[in-house]
């Protein structure tokens, strides 16, 4: 086998060089790739959409129906992570509780014999964490700023390097943080499986909606300008907002899909007990 | 510029949104959701093809800018056609597979629907797009609801089958954005028909040649050409019934389109034919790949895997026929991308129907089966019949212009290895009409008075979709000439 | 033997992503564990990546994005020199490649999870001799 890999390897490393030598010079303002398509894009994205950030404008806009495609791919990871780890069936047999006035720990073996006076009883995870008092303080004071700036890189995406995807993954990047410093189950009571689902499908929705919404306007899927018949704002400028628009349902799915994803696959499907 | 092509995408894109936030809002409306989805977009693929019929190649400008700079959707006779093929055979499946679905995956079949419509979407989405980027993305989306469907099949085989097809699916997508690549290097543009216009001065770069040879190989793994097949027989062998059914049938046929459309509209006609110099030699790998397909396929044991290498042996007719470099051939390869289609779908419902029994899809576990299933197994002998090409079923029509072609070409061994794959599809079938027709004589005699031969048929809503198909198969096949004429030879002058 | 070396010392950021993608490529084909595997096509797809974005480069040029732009409302007022901002396209299509990229490992790791959760063992040998063990 490695003899196999090693021939494939090199024949295809050999096919790639030896084409190379055609290529243009590397960094040439002349070359086809930078003469041919983008200095449309350059020169006439603040004309034709208020949008200074030259790769928002052209992600979100000019090829904006890559985009929605893009973010259905990632929503397609979230739900086959769901539909291929999502279990039913608690198999443990394993549960620990400690009861919280006398810190007496319980190991249960009989689901039948869970206590029911729950109050007063903490479940603690099978694999036993020490409990670290400077991480959790740290981790529940950077948490909502983390937030914030997810907020920001969406909200300024127009002007600054940022955009859906990169906000979404700050914000889904702090509820893993939540999730790692205390437990799972923390995690899981904030954001629920039924809300993570419910907010990956309303994002990706509120993209194409936007889209069906300019066509049945009358201009072809995903023209913003067409918005500008029921918005009071010029069609140039309407474009900025709309784009804002389509980055906010991105970063909604892309954050509730990094939620799904790390909390299926920490807990193999069980969502009770992780990392 | 019409709004058609945007809908035949979009319909069901909103239907897996909806249908998947009804999986936790309304457990039941899942199924209908699904089925309006896949109703409108059918829909919209047959308008859409009698429009392109009248009055020749639609386009459809996403997000108002006109290409190079936007990306566009051009549709033309061969793209509509296609459509027509994934949204019917879909549609069928979702129907004929309802009673499946519910019995394997009851709690997360709600799960199941939407990624059985993103499968869908994507496919349309690869067929009718016309920017070289897009086809890369749409094919990711295809591929990964694909890797979802498949794994959840039988519980110890599936998973790894399932892995496997990921790194070579991986690696096959990733050449193809490799080639994509190469082109962009030289020319500087993304959309397939531009590309096209700016590819004639350049024909004697390597970094074309390289970026042709990358995109080939990328499509033909995803296709399963012979080598590259190896993915293949287990992916297809344990998904579960519902998704293999969709997938076997539609998900190398696209591919076969994605090559078509590679050879005529970005790389032009003369540049395969004339100026590369690769014809007889991938004329001599398909011919291999038909006779490896077929001889492996006489050693399988199990239905299932051999439908599968037949289905490898299928991918050679469709990739010779169309490099054979005449008009008959690349007709040839283009009609069998329905037949091929129409007959493995048959076919899989018919095996489908076979295994509501219970006794699993092993040969010999099949004796006695035309008693108990008679129409089931009348589809079966149809499908079995239209694949070996015995007039006046569709098979048949296909393989006479792959034959005209190879004539015309005078590539003999090509004719040879058709008409030995034909012997060998003979030798297949028969020996399955022979173990579920004639009982040993040990059984007849003590169980001829017991069993009586008691009809366990497979229920209505799976027997009904199977029946259309098997007509459809008559149908097709005493219109393909004038499918031939409307369709085909109007795309290729 | 001159020329080639110049030919290698002008073009080094394409060689240096090939050889990249090789090792990855490598790794996918002939390692035996599931997750060496996974980060060999993860290192396939960040070589591919980053080739894609050294496309882009334009010699003194900086980010694409407009200088002094926020606020502006008549384009006129600004003098855009195209050989000043790189080429944004390629930027845009690699943010699609690397979301693919991360979709398809968590689809991968999840299939690893169940493959795991099956045979107790991630090493492809081992998987194939239990496999052929259980269908005897």
């Amino acid at each position: 086998m490695r003899y196999i890999g090693l021939f494939i390897v090199i024949l295809c490393g050999a096919l790639l060089l030896y084409a190379t030598q055609d290529f243009p010079a590397w960094g040439d303002p002349n070359s086809p790739a930078s003469s041919h398509v983008s200095p449309h894009y350059i020169q006439k994205s603040i004309e034709e959409t208020s949008v200074p950030n030259l790769v928002t404008s052209v992600l979100a806009d000019y090829r904006s129906f890559d985009t929605m495609f893009e973010t259905t791919v990632i929503f397609c990871a979230g739900l086959a992570c769901l539909l291929l780890l999502r279990t039913f069936i608690q198999e443990r047999g394993n549960w620990y509780y400690r009861h919280i006035p006398t810190e007496v720990t319980l190991h249960i073996k009989d689901a039948r014999r869970i206590p029911k006076d729950i109050k007063d009883f903490e479940r603690i995870d099978t694999l036993w964490v020490p409990y670290d008092l400077i991480i959790k303080t740290v981790c529940r004071i950077c948490i909502p700023f983390i937030q914030l700036f997810a907020f920001y890189v969406v909200a300024h995406g127009d002007f600054s390097p940022g955009g859906g995807f990169q906000g979404g993954v700050i914000f889904g990047a702090s509820l893993i943080l939540l999730a790692i410093a205390f437990d799972l189950r923390t995690a899981i009571e904030r954001l629920d499986e039924f809300k993570l689902g419910v907010l990956s499908a309303l994002g990706v929705f509120l993209y194409a909606g936007i889209g069906m919404l300019c066509m049945i306007l009358g201009g072809s899927f995903l023209d913003y300008s067409q918005l500008s018949k029921i918005f009071p704002v010029d069609p140039v400028h309407i474009r900025a907002l709309g784009m804002l628009g389509v980055e906010i349902g991105v970063g909604i799915s892309v954050m509730a899909v990094m939620a799904i994803i790390y909390i299926n696959i920490a807990s193999e499907g069980r969502q009770d007990e992780g990392l | 510029m019409s709004a058609y092509p945007a809908l035949v995408i979009t319909i069901p894109l909103l239907a897996t949104f909806v249908g998947t936030g009804c999986y936790w809002l309304n457990r039941k409306l899942c199924y209908p959701v699904a089925l309006l989805g896949l109703a409108g977009s059918l829909y919209t693929s047959v308008c859409l093809l009698i429009k392109v019929m009248a009055k020749g190649s639609i386009g459809h400008y996403h997000a108002g800018w006109t290409p190079p700079w936007g990306i566009e959707y051009r549709v033309d006779l061969l793209n509509s056609f296609v459509l027509v093929i994934i949204g019917s055979v879909a549609l069928i499946n979702l129907v004929a597979s309802y009673l499946n679905i519910e019995q394997e995956m009851s709690e997360k079949s709600g799960i199941f629907y939407p990624l059985y419509l993103l499968f869908v979407t994507g496919l349309s989405g690869v067929v009718i797009t016309g920017d070289l980027f897009n086809l890369y993305v749409l094919l990711e989306v295809t591929s990964l609801s694909a890797y979802a469907l498949i794994a959840m099949g039988s519980k110890d085989r599936a998973p790894l089958a399932s892995l496997n097809y990921v790194f070579i699916g991986v690696i096959g997508a990733s050449f193809f954005l490799l080639g994509t690549g190469y082109l962009y290097i030289m020319t500087g543009s993304l959309n397939m028909v531009n590309v096209g216009a700016l590819l004639p001065e350049l024909y004697s770069s390597q970094a074309i040649l390289v970026g042709f040879v990358f995109c080939i190989i990328g499509v033909w793994i995803k296709m399963a050409f012979f080598p590259l097949h190896v993915w293949l027989p287990n992916a297809y062998t344990y998904a579960p019934i519902a998704a293999s059914r969709v997938i076997a049938p539609l998900m190398t046929k696209a591919m076969v389109y994605v090559m078509i459309r590679l050879m005529l509209t970005v790389f032009r006609p003369e540049y395969i034919y004339a100026v590369l110099d690769l014809q007889n030699v991938i004329v001599w790998l398909s011919c291999l790949a038909i006779v490896a397909g077929a001889v492996m396929a006489l050693a399988q044991k199990n239905v299932m895997k051999m439908l599968t290498y037949i289905i490898v042996s299928e991918i050679g007719y469709m990739v010779g026929g169309a490099w054979l470099g005449n008009q008959a051939g690349m007709t040839g390869s283009v009609l069998h991308i329905l037949n091929d289609a129409l007959m493995t779908f048959c076919l899989f419902l018919a095996v489908g129907n076979i295994g509501v029994l219970g006794k699993g899809f092993r040969l010999d576990s099949l004796q006695g089966i035309f008693q108990k299933m008679p129409v089931t197994m009348a589809c079966f002998v149809l499908g079995g019949l239209s694949i070996i090409g015995v007039p006046p079923t569709c098979g048949f029509f296909s393989k006479w212009y792959l034959l005209n072609g190879a004539i015309q070409a005078g590539h003999y061994a090509f004719l040879v290895a058709l008409l030995l794959s034909s012997l060998v599809n003979v030798i297949l079938f028969f020996r399955i009409f022979e173990i579920g027709f004639f009982e040993p004589m040990s059984h007849g005699h003590t169980y001829a008075h017991q069993s009586g031969g008691a009809i366990q048929e497979a229920p209505i809503s799976m027997l009904v979709p199977l029946i259309l198909v098997s007509f459809g198969l008559l149908v097709v096949g005493l219109y393909s000439g004038l499918i031939v004429q409307q369709i085909i030879v109007p795309f290729l002058t | 033997m001159h020329e080639f070396f110049m030919e290698i010392v002008d073009k080094y950021n394409y060689w240096l992503y090939i050889i990249l993608m090789m090792i990855g490529l490598y790794a996918m084909i002939v390692k035996n564990n599931l997750i060496k595997k996974l980060v060999g096509m993860n290192i396939f797809q960040t070589a591919i990546i980053l080739f894609y974005i050294s496309i882009g480069y334009k010699e003194d040029a900086t980010l694409p994005i407009i200088v002094n732009a926020h606020g502006v409302h008549s384009p006129e007022e600004l003098a855009i020199n195209t050989a000043e901002y790189i080429n944004p396209l390629p930027h845009v299509l690699m943010l699609t490649a690397i979301v693919v990229s991360v979709a398809t490992l968590g689809v991968a790791l999840a299939l690893s999870v169940k493959v795991y959760q099956q045979y107790k063992t991630l090493e492809e040998d081992e998987i194939r001799m239990r496999i052929r063990e259980s269908s005897l």
